[in-house]
């Protein structure tokens, strides 16, 4: 099915929602100050986006144009409000570690931006497909800023892994630099616009040197589709 | 089809965006109404096991239910008292202080010699690898409250190490661990003042 190949692609890599659409950049400076953060709140979103994608794609026939926007703000408010009390309720020590990125799912712009884009014109599979593999490929992007600046910022990597997945994940948590003194920058604001702009130059770099090889097997390097 | 002349009309926008809203609202007032509950008790459970961690031993009535609200430190605190055989053996109650970004707010248990049992910060917003070691399950900082009072060290004392205190400071963090420190000593003088009031010394039981 290359439909579903191209979806993956574009949510993974093509048109990944931090490194190529440039959304969701907000909650994604907040929380990579760590790569455990990125991983908790890149699952929060992935799970909010696919069910967001599923509930407007069944219902895009009945939506109209006009008011289509405040009918998503609706339906996504609500749904993670929904997920953020069912969370509060029965996975309460998931919800304190989670407890503070899922409110800000709801400010989290990719999600409207699927809605919009994918969900309103496409049936309920592939838009749940689509949600998957843009919140995958959310979720890849913030471990990886995270780890980076959790690296260079406090020397470990997953650090209080087990509190988000539990203690069977406790190995995930190494110390890279042993007695690190830490490098401030990295965790604070700052670092999280310096990572994200070298991973954007790396990715730009990695992109060029794929489609300069591709024109030279003589395919066609596929342009990333423009999505708002 | 009909639905499509039908999505035009400025009734029909009306009456999707009600029926949407209304349909969300149900939805969150019914899982509101199932899970209130369930919350309640969660947080009932969560701060039961703050209480146990800043008071050690055995005390034979319901924490949860023998409560004080006075003004305190930071303005209106409740304090719970633990007793045993009616006498009142410890209280606990909530100081907050002043961090680096934002208030700290820590869960503090005192006998009733004024002697520190524990001390735990329950909400903070401190940098992340940095000021965060005031918590238990990154640093052992905040044990060395226990069995500490007015006295050992000395009101003068009771800060950190930077200010002349005997406190340690964290590399790159100052301001938190002064702030904890700060907040830890005035809930030892508030305790100080109201001593007899908390301890329940003045009247019968409640």
């Amino acid at each position: 099915m290359t439909t579903y190949t191209r979806i993956t692609r574009d949510g993974l890599w093509d048109n990944n929602v931090v490194f190529a659409q440039m959304l969701a950049l907000c909650p994604t400076l907040a929380v990579t100050g760590s790569a455990t953060n990125g991983l908790g709140m890149g699952l929060a979103s992935t799970a909010v986006l696919v069910t967001s994608n599923v509930l407007i794609s069944a219902l895009r026939q009945f939506i109209s144009a006009e008011v289509r926007i405040p009918v998503y703000v609706v339906f996504i408010a609500t749904l993670v409000t929904l997920v953020d009390m069912i969370l509060n309720a029965f996975a309460h020590d998931l919800y304190k570690v989670l407890g503070l990125f899922i409110a800000l799912i709801v400010v989290n712009c990719a999600i409207l931006g699927r809605a919009e884009s994918f969900a309103a014109k496409n049936a309920v599979l592939p838009s749940a497909v689509d949600g998957l593999m843009m919140g995958l490929g959310f979720t890849f992007a913030l471990v990886l800023i995270g780890g980076v600046r959790e690296a260079m910022g406090s020397g470990t990597l997953f650090a209080q892994a087990h509190l988000l997945l539990g203690e069977s994940f406790a190995f995930l948590e190494t110390t890279l630099i042993p007695n690190y003194k830490g490098y401030l920058l990295m965790i604070l604001p700052p670092g999280g616009f310096l990572v994200v702009g070298f991973l954007l130059a790396g990715k730009r770099v990695l992109d060029r040197r794929l489609a300069e090889r591709a024109v030279g097997a003589n395919l066609f390097a596929q342009h990333p589709s423009q999505t708002g | 089809m009909n639905l499509d002349s039908l999505r035009d009309k400025l009734g029909y926008q009306g009456a999707l965006l009600a029926s949407v809203v209304l349909i969300s609202t149900a939805a969150l007032a019914l899982a509101s109404k199932a899970t209130g509950p369930a919350i309640a008790a969660a947080e009932a459970r969560d701060l039961q096991q703050s209480l146990s961690q800043v008071l050690p031993g055995q005390y034979d009535n319901d924490l949860l239910q023998d409560t004080l609200v006075m003004p305190g430190p930071d303005g209106e605190v409740t304090v719970y008292r633990a007793r045993r055989a009616g006498k009142v053996e410890a209280v606990v109650f909530q100081v907050v202080g002043k961090g680096y970004a934002g208030r700290i707010v820590c869960m503090m248990g005192v006998d009733k010699a004024g002697h520190l049992l524990g001390v735990r910060v329950i909400k903070h917003a401190e940098t992340p690898g940095l000021g965060d070691k005031i918590e238990p399950a990154k640093a052992d900082w905040i044990h060395a409250f226990v069995g500490k009072f007015l006295g050992d060290p000395a009101p003068e004392k009771f800060t950190v190490k930077k200010d002349g205190g005997v406190f340690d400071q964290f590399a790159g963090a100052t301001i938190t661990p002064r702030g904890v420190v700060k907040a830890v000593k005035g809930g030892l003088e508030f305790f100080g003042h109201e001593k007899s009031r908390l301890l329940d010394e003045t009247g019968g039981k409640s």
